[in-house]
């Protein structure tokens, strides 16, 4: 018989849900942030007409619903014969997703960096790169941190999409088992919960940045 | 050994703010430049140590043309210390470690090498208390003599300062003008564009006036200053003092 009431292997299986929403939420946000400081230091530096391609290209990735952009990527993969299954086309979506905001993140993190302190770093002598690694990126750090977080945070909540190409993350998985108990209520709550309390350190992690850097700035 | 700077023309667009300057400053010199705002003065010491092109003209440190094409600006630019209006404390680092930014990265030089030399040099500026403070944490006029010993740890040969004290706070105007006094009294060679008629009077080996991007009159502080021969040069001398 079915069991009807929540029990332990629920709970179990909504935690190996949350296993893959953090799973694909790491692969998005470290390939997208990659991504997204190349693409936002290029942004930055370079003359409009290598910054406008890549600001068009990136604004269509913001502008279509993620839902759409993995439905769709799934069945391009498929079209051109690329053997990734859905877990990977998910990451891959997502990490692409995530790179077009962080994009405008770093950008505007190096654009706040004063021209007059860069010149400085150079009037001492530093290369461009030096100027670049010592003084920008960690002055664009501080700026960029809040943004980066929210964006973060906001990802791991958009991974639950990634349901829609087959793959049992943590509301996924929240789903089987209120359409078996029917008890949505209870079952949405815990899933919250877990999200929440995956959520929250990053939050805090962010925060303590922010504190310690604002004492020093 | 000197700054020659020849002829030099520079634009930025249409706008021509440097139209044909020529001086050379020797080694041990100290030269002050005097000017109204927009008179091109700013700009042509950032053209000294390539931070901005130039148009025409040459300007050699050292025999060295700063704006042909194979100098390494990189290199040159370890033998003139530039200190700005705004000090461009790099706020990230503690005052200890914005002076050993540059001799780490630029010159090779270990941690405690470093350390050593930067706790030398803010010492010397007055700011030896201050190592381990971030630079928000410090006044104007503290955060202006750490700019000093930024620039001072690159030991470098010519010492530029561009209205140095323009943005500080008058009390803390003094404080940054005896620094410069030291450095000139050790023979430091410096190219100072300043407003502070008085302090240009006193340290000065030669002032020169710049008017509409030209140099008008150039010369002992006594002749320049004390007795200045061109009707422009009175005019100004009049609006400051």
């Amino acid at each position: 018989m079915f069991e009807t009431s929540f029990s332990l292997n629920d709970l179990w299986f909504m935690l190996k849900g949350a296993g893959v929403t953090l799973t694909v939420t790491f692969w998005a946000v470290l390939g997208g942030s990659l991504l997204g400081v190349a693409f936002g230091l290029m942004r930055a530096v370079s003359p409009w007409w290598v910054n406008a391609p890549i600001g068009f290209v990136l604004d269509i990735f913001r502008s279509v619903p993620l839902l759409i952009q993995l439905v769709l990527a799934n069945a391009f993969k498929s079209i051109i014969g690329l053997k990734w299954d859905p877990f990977t086309v998910g990451c891959v979506v997502l990490a692409v997703y995530t790179a077009a905001y962080c994009t405008e993140i770093v950008r505007a993190g190096v654009l706040a960096v004063p021209a007059t302190t860069r010149r400085a770093a150079r009037s001492l002598g530093l290369s461009w790169t030096q100027d670049l690694t010592s003084i920008v990126f960690p002055i664009a750090l501080r700026v960029a941190l809040p943004s980066w977080i929210g964006l973060t945070l906001g990802v791991m909540k958009d991974t639950a999409m990634v349901w829609w190409i087959g793959i049992v993350e943590l509301l996924r998985s929240s789903q089987v088992i209120v359409t078996r108990i029917h008890e949505p209520l209870f079952v949405l709550s815990i899933a919250g919960l877990i999200y929440f309390l995956m959520s929250f350190p990053i939050a805090r992690l962010g925060a303590r940045l922010e504190k310690r850097w604002r004492e020093n700035d | 050994m000197s700054i020659e700077i020849q002829d030099v023309h520079k634009s930025f667009g249409n706008l021509e703010v440097v139209k044909g300057v020529t001086m050379t400053v020797e080694k041990g010199e100290v030269v002050s430049v005097i000017g109204g705002s927009g008179s091109g003065k700013s700009t042509l010491l950032m053209c000294i140590n390539g931070l901005e092109p130039i148009n025409s003209g040459r300007i050699l440190v050292d025999g060295t043309d700063v704006h042909a094409r194979g100098t390494d600006l990189n290199k040159l630019r370890r033998k003139i210390g530039i200190v700005f209006q705004q000090w461009n404390a790099f706020p990230h680092l503690t005052v200890l470690e914005n002076v050993m930014l540059a001799p780490r990265k630029v010159l090779g030089k270990s941690k405690a090498e470093a350390e050593a030399i930067a706790v030398q040099k803010l010492s010397h500026v007055g700011l030896g208390e201050k190592l381990k403070v971030y630079p928000s944490k410090l006044s104007g006029g503290q955060q202006q003599r750490m700019a000093i010993a930024r620039a001072l740890a690159m030991s470098p040969d010519y010492m530029l300062f561009d209205e140095v004290t323009s943005a500080l706070d008058p009390q803390l105007v003094g404080e940054v003008l005896d620094t410069m006094r030291l450095l000139s009294s050790e023979g430091m060679t410096m190219i100072v564009v300043t407003h502070e008629i008085a302090f240009a009077r006193e340290v000065s080996d030669r002032v020169a006036f710049f008017h509409k991007g030209r140099i008008h009159e150039i010369g002992p502080p006594a002749q320049v200053i004390g007795a200045p021969q061109q009707p422009e040069t009175v005019a100004f001398l009049k609006s400051v003092l």
